[in-house]
């Protein structure tokens, strides 16, 4: 539900419609007596709950659009990663993505938590998780000669992709799940939901972190 | 503003406390501002629970009880002066916005003088109204409900002072108003609620 006075203008039409709901119900009253009074109340209350819902419905919220910024050759890339930010399929879109081009890229590990400690304001051991894996991830990138830089973002990963494209911008975003089937992430439509909220191009990579895991031990062996 | 919810920017030496987590949603200072309107709505909630408590126990042939006169007129007029000073308020923040200092000067000192007189209107109907909040429920509840939302004005117009005070000082831009637009949003509430109250205790 919108907060109606979540600005002074807002406030001041929620005046403006309170007076107007309150008086039609006293003219009512006043004029026809207690029963008009009553019919009004409810003729006007059931109106002013359909246009809330219908509205509530019709209103989607425009997507946003960072524009470009720098020069022609450059590329902004924006990573959405947690569990699977040092997976090795993500290394290598980030690589694709920004071959060609002299690319800044920006890591964002949200800060996931339960909802038990969400409520609490408990994320320490949420960041500081979160900080470890983009650290790692981002010794990695800097191996393949890859400039990037990271943050630790909101536990909403929407929330933290909104977040960064206020002070970074993007040419692409790049999210990363675990596969289908174990991502929670895709289980709650945050790679459709960003499609929808963003003007982005957008690309979603699958990070099976099982089955690099066991390649890699194959590899060694 | 959105805040960027960032902890740490790697690659960066930081020293001191770690950076704030600021939440991105909601400005902080509009959010403290709706969560204590949020505590405000329930505090008038349990007044006016006990409002009609005392109206549906008694359940009088006729409200106000017989031998109670309420002052209708005045407080209707009262009502319209108070409606009139959000549009004032509303004009000296439009007018910041525009980058109008002029508009933004009179709009807060129009307003601020529509809340005074209605709050002096108020104490000189209390004084004539011709019951005490001794005598009865009804009398007790109705100085308690009405008293709380004057006590609220009283709450605002000191906001208005200090918001004028450094509007005359030269404070605020078209950026930069926040020190308007909080004591606004107050102000618009105890508007709000001024229209419950008079339509429940003095019109229904």
């Amino acid at each position: 539900m919108k907060n109606p006075f979540r600005s002074e203008a807002e406030a001041f039409r929620f005046v403006l419609g309170t007076a107007v709901y309150f008086a039609a119900i006293a003219i009512a009253a006043a004029a026809g007596g207690f029963w008009w009074g009553l019919a009004v109340f409810v003729v006007v209350s059931v109106l002013v709950g359909v246009w809330f819902f219908r509205r509530e419905a019709r209103e989607r919220p425009p997507a946003t659009a960072p524009r470009h910024r720098g020069g022609d050759d450059e590329r902004r890339i924006l990573v959405i990663a947690n569990e699977t930010v040092a997976g090795v399929a993500l290394r290598s879109q980030i690589r694709t993505a920004t071959e060609g081009y002299r690319s800044h890229v920006l890591v964002v590990c949200p800060a996931l938590n339960s909802p038990l400690k969400h409520w609490a304001s408990d994320e320490d051991g949420a960041r500081a998780v979160a900080q470890e894996r983009l650290g790692r991830s981002l010794r990695e990138l800097e191996e393949l000669g890859i400039d990037a830089r990271g943050e630790v973002g909101d536990p909403d990963p929407l929330q933290a992709i909104e977040d960064a494209l206020r002070t970074f911008g993007a040419d692409e975003i790049i999210i990363s799940t675990h596969p289908e089937g174990r991502s929670n992430w895709l289980e709650r439509g945050v790679v459709s939901g960003a499609r929808e909220r963003f003007a982005v191009p957008i690309t979603h990579v699958v990070v099976d972190l099982e089955v690099e895991a066991a390649t890699v031990g194959e590899s060694v062996r | 503003m959105s805040a960027h919810a960032e902890a740490h920017d790697l690659g960066h030496e930081h020293h001191g406390p770690p950076a704030a987590n600021v939440s991105s949603g909601v400005d902080a200072r509009v959010l403290g501002m709706f969560l204590f309107i949020a505590s405000e709505v329930m505090l008038f909630g349990s007044f006016f629970t006990a409002y009609f408590f005392v109206r549906v126990v008694n359940n009088p042939p006729e409200w106000p009880p017989e031998g109670f006169h309420l002052p209708v007129f005045v407080a209707g007029v009262n009502t319209a002066i108070l409606v009139t000073s959000s549009f004032t308020m509303h004009w000296a923040l439009t007018s910041i916005k525009r980058g109008s200092r002029t508009g933004l000067r009179a709009g807060l000192v129009l307003t601020f003088l529509m809340g005074f007189t209605f709050l002096a209107t108020q104490v000189i109907e209390y004084a004539r109204i011709g019951f005490a909040p001794r005598d009865n429920a009804f009398t007790t509840i109705f100085f308690s409900l009405t008293g709380l939302h004057g006590a609220h004005v009283f709450v605002g117009l000191t906001l208005l002072l200090v918001a004028t005070i450094r509007a005359f000082r030269g404070h605020y831009s078209p950026e930069h108003h926040h020190g308007v637009e909080i004591p606004g949003i107050y102000w618009h509430f105890v508007d709000v609620m001024w229209i419950v109250v008079y339509t429940t205790v003095y019109i229904i």
